[in-house]
């Protein structure tokens, strides 16, 4: 209710400024044929702007402090007797009382005489405030109005005003972008160090032992935090993930751009590319209930263990959601080879093939490291495949049959969400964070700068 | 050939000999490596098609719900109890409120397993003994809800005898969709022997039926009951978060854009800017939600496992993507109708609003709708903003507690009632895919019919 007040409030102070910029910018033009700089929506903008401002500084603080100067306002009511009887839950659970009193829904229970009356006054204290605020920044907006309105002549640069204002509100717009990645490397730093405060950074980064105890009475002893095994299970999916998604992506793309018929093309490229958008929770249940039974029953088969979940199950599903991520990208890269190239490989002799394995590839080879590193980081830094399928066992081996645990599947594990940020036991997360930030930053500043040069070199 | 002896005929035709004889294993070669790519490309296409047939083969019998038609008789024997209360004159809202609960709860307390059995053993068969907890497990715990609701919203149904449809048990339904092996002998089934001779002839004579699944789709989740669990409150959940990011990402998204593309002088910081964007876009998820955890829920306090979080997270994520798509449709936008815009006295701002943007406007479309639908898949950041608690209420406002549909098809699959869960997991999987593959036709069939009309 109060909030659409506030919003009809607004929406009219915009239309009355708009309005009342335009019709005086017009009675400019039809006076005295005078050359006006800018034109009437321009003279509209600039007034609503003006307007707006200060209602929205008024209304803005009142948001900001409101609450506390209503709570202290309650808090004053309350008799002084009873006020210092009360401990902070039980003050709290009064002005709460209070509040749904003058909210007219009532309390359940006997309202004791000094509520009745706090609330009366509260709420006749909320009324005038919101009609008191509401007042001044109506106030406040119509003086802005008409200060506006007075310095609108026919030299008035109306438009380069109006347009710095939405170049301040673009530019505004575009640091989020840093904020976010300040936010990233603040939240992770921060809490990290936290992190470190209970375990040496050593012991992080070299331990072998990944098993961090969830005894919450004490924060002295507290598990080991060994980064090693899970960086040991990251590594091992990633190199079967590779394993897979290479071969399988980069002759696809080298068949679809170079024997393919265009109609084949046009049909088979999409279809590969619907595996990128399929959500990869999705991938993971495909892991969990198909590929990691039929991979234990093959294994049987031939007489190899296989655990149904495991690193190579895990890394085998991964490949297959990366190819289209190698696929494209090699696909790009193929066709910014340039053509004389190709054609002059021809022209000595050789055949589709060694024209591809013998010039196309080398010419092309930065490019593809490139993209084989993005494909790198995206499968360092994928969540959901592993959580589900690789078993979830932190224990430094080296056989691909058997549970492995990541550094993402561990970040998982330790922040459920429910904790609180004051032990090892959820710090670890931002360690663990922050460790895969650095890989996958590392990985894809170095694949940009191979990519872009590989394009500089043949454009 | 590498014979550097003056060309003569006679090595001329030796030479000519010499690659005739090397064209057999060259053409094999070419004829090995094509096979290779197209068996790439057949394995690449097989994983698409293997994957949408596992999904769909496992999803679609839990479209399937097996519904119990019963009559219930109210009867005041077990039922009678207190009557409701009504409101009095000057008696405060809350007061009132407290009342009814009052009366609820001692509703609640009422036997109405009692109705339930009562009427299940109306359609027993003769010859079978079969004891009370046992008919029972034939109907869906939520069954006594159900009926108790029905009661509560209409005291006078007391003495009265309605028919009311229920559910019939996850157990049940496994039986009779054959989820579980018929032939395990009796210490391996779920249910007892009479139970199932009941629930065979129950089906015979028609008081259970199979029909379509609404309830997968009407229902909020459920641990009690799980042959009613759905994804209304899911679904809901990733409305609100899709709402947000829409309507956070997509303005900032092209306003930051446009300040890169048209406005921003070349200066160190702008670089700084694009080499950011590049980055943050290939950031794994999961650090977005490690972000999402400590600034926005230990730093700013918002709620836990609530939308407004998770929208912001995957807006934060979403960002970077719609920046670049963007910035490429307006490089693509062709330098005639710019420099038209400004000989003709144009701003540059104007330029860029009235011309430049609206050409643009199919491809930001485009982006956004892929921007969107990727954002709707993700789970992992939801993980740690704790939205993989059990929720189940549908949320009235994105600061209520919910959970997202990815992140449900996770609580799923890790529901030990495997042999009911895991098609249920599978069809809730088809309901995102589905919604997903609403998205992008709608994002082609707007870019092509846009494109045409520009």
């Amino acid at each position: 209710m109060n909030s659409l007040i506030i919003a009809g409030m607004l929406l009219v102070l915009l239309g009355l400024a708009y309005q009342s910029g335009w019709s005086r910018s017009r009675g400019l033009v039809t006076s005295a044929g005078v050359k006006v700089h800018s034109r009437p929506q321009y003279h509209g903008s600039y007034v609503a702007i003006w307007a707006l401002l200060p209602a929205l500084v008024i209304l803005g603080l009142w948001g900001w402090f409101g609450d506390g100067i209503t709570t202290n306002f309650i808090s004053g009511q309350i008799p002084a007797d009873t006020l210092s009887g009360l401990d902070p839950v039980a003050l709290n659970a009064t002005i709460a009382r209070i509040k749904s009193l003058a909210s007219g829904y009532g309390v359940a229970g006997d309202v004791q005489p000094f509520e009745q009356v706090a609330a009366d006054a509260l709420r006749s204290f909320q009324f005038i405030t919101f009609l008191v605020v509401v007042g001044a920044a109506a106030v406040a907006g119509g003086a802005a109005l008409f200060y506006a309105r007075s310095r609108i002549t026919a030299r008035l640069r109306a438009r380069n005003a109006v347009e710095r204002v939405v170049n301040i509100a673009l530019m505004a717009c575009s640091g989020v972008a840093i904020l976010t990645t300040i936010g990233i490397v603040a939240s992770l730093l921060t809490e990290a160090i936290r992190f470190f405060s209970f375990v040496s950074p050593l012991e992080f980064f070299f331990g072998t032992v990944w098993n961090p105890s969830f005894s919450s009475t004490d924060t002295g002893a507290h598990g080991q935090y060994g980064l090693l095994p899970l960086l040991a299970g990251t590594l091992m999916i990633t190199v079967i993930a590779m394993l897979v998604a290479v071969p399988v992506g980069l002759m696809a793309a080298i068949y679809l751009s170079q024997y393919a018929h265009p109609r084949l093309r046009a049909v088979a490229k999409p279809i590969i590319e619907i595996l990128a958008g399929i959500p990869t929770i999705v991938f993971g249940f495909f892991a969990l209930v198909t590929v990691g039974p039929f991979l234990r029953d093959l294994g049987g088969f031939i007489g190899l263990d296989i655990k149904a979940t495991s690193a190579l199950t895990a890394g085998v599903v991964m490949g297959i959601m990366i190819i289209p991520f190698v696929s494209s990208l090699s696909d790009d890269i193929l066709n910014q080879v340039p053509r004389t190239l190709r054609d002059g490989a021809y022209g000595l002799g050789a055949t589709k093939s060694e024209t591809i394995r013998n010039v196309l590839l080398p010419a092309a080879l930065p490019g593809i490291v490139g993209a084989f590193l993005l494909a790198v980081s995206r499968a360092v830094g994928e969540t959901m495949i592993v959580v589900l399928a690789a078993g979830n066992s932190p224990v430094l081996r080296g056989n691909p049959f058997e549970p492995v645990a990541t550094i993402t599947v561990s970040i998982v594990n330790q922040l459920t969400g429910d904790s609180d940020f004051a032990g090892p036991q959820s710090l670890v997360a931002f360690a663990l964070g922050l460790t895969l930030f650095v890989i996958t930053l590392c990985l894809n500043i170095f694949a940009l700068y191979i990519v872009r040069r590989f394009r500089e070199q043949y454009e | 050939m590498t014979a550097t002896v003056s060309i003569t005929h006679q090595t001329s035709l030796e030479r000519t000999k010499l690659i005739r004889a090397s064209l057999t294993r060259r053409n094999l070669s070419e004829k090995i490596f094509r096979g290779l790519g197209l068996t790439a490309v057949v394995l690449a296409l097989g994983f698409v098609a293997l994957l949408f047939i596992d999904v769909g083969r496992k999803g679609i019998p839990a479209f399937v719900q097996s519904n119990l038609h019963l009559s219930v008789t109210f009867d005041p024997a077990i039922v009678g109890g207190e009557v409701p209360p009504v409101q009095v004159a000057g008696q405060s809202d809350a007061d009132f409120q407290a009342a009814n609960l009052k009366w609820q709860r001692s509703v609640a307390m009422l036997n109405w397993n009692k109705v339930i059995e009562a009427s299940l053993r109306t359609l027993v068969p003769a010859g079978i003994e079969i004891s009370s907890k046992d008919l029972l497990t034939i109907a869906e715990t939520d069954a006594r809800h159900e009926v108790r609701e029905r009661f509560v919203a209409d005291h006078s149904l007391l003495g009265k005898t309605v028919d009311i449809d229920v559910l019939a048990s996850a157990n049940a339904a496994n039986w009779i969709k054959g989820n579980i092996d018929r032939s395990l002998p009796d210490n391996q089934q779920q249910l007892s022997a009479p139970t199932r001779a009941v629930i065979d002839s129950m089906v015979a004579n028609g008081a259970i039926s199979n029909g379509f699944s609404w309830s997968i789709l009407t229902n909020v989740d459920s641990r009690s009951a799980p042959a009613s669990a759905g994804l209304l409150g899911a679904f809901v959940g990733t409305l609100y978060m899709m709402l947000i990011v829409i309507v956070l990402a997509v303005p900032i998204g092209v306003a930051s854009a446009i300040y890169l593309e048209e406005f921003a002088p070349k200066s160190r910081l702008t670089d700084f800017i694009e080499v950011n964007i590049n980055n943050l876009a290939a950031v794994p998820s999961i650090v977005f939600g490690l972000l999402g955890a400590a600034a926005f829920i230990n730093y700013m306090h918002l709620p836990i496992s609530a939308p407004i979080v998770g929208g912001l997270v995957l807006t934060l994520m979403t960002l970077p993507t719609i920046i670049i798509a963007t910035r490429g449709a307006l490089l693509g936008v062709s330098p005639a109708l710019r420099q038209a815009a400004l000989g003709m006295g144009a701003s540059k701002t104007q330029m860029v609003f009235h011309h430049v943007l609206p050409v643009t406007f199919p491809s930001i479309l485009t982006a956004t709708i892929l921007g969107v639908a990727h954002a709707l898949g993700e789970t992992a950041p939801l993980l740690l903003i704790g939205m993989k608690a059990f929720v189940a209420s549908v949320p009235a406002t994105p600061f209520d507690q919910a959970t997202a549909l990815p992140v449900q098809i996770y609580l799923w699959q890790g529901n030990e009632n495997r042999n009911f869960f895991e098609p249920r997991t599978a069809a809730a999987i088809i309901v995102l895919l589905l919604v997903m593959i609403c998205l992008n036709g709608v994002a082609i069939y707007l870019r092509s019919r846009l494109e045409k009309r520009a």
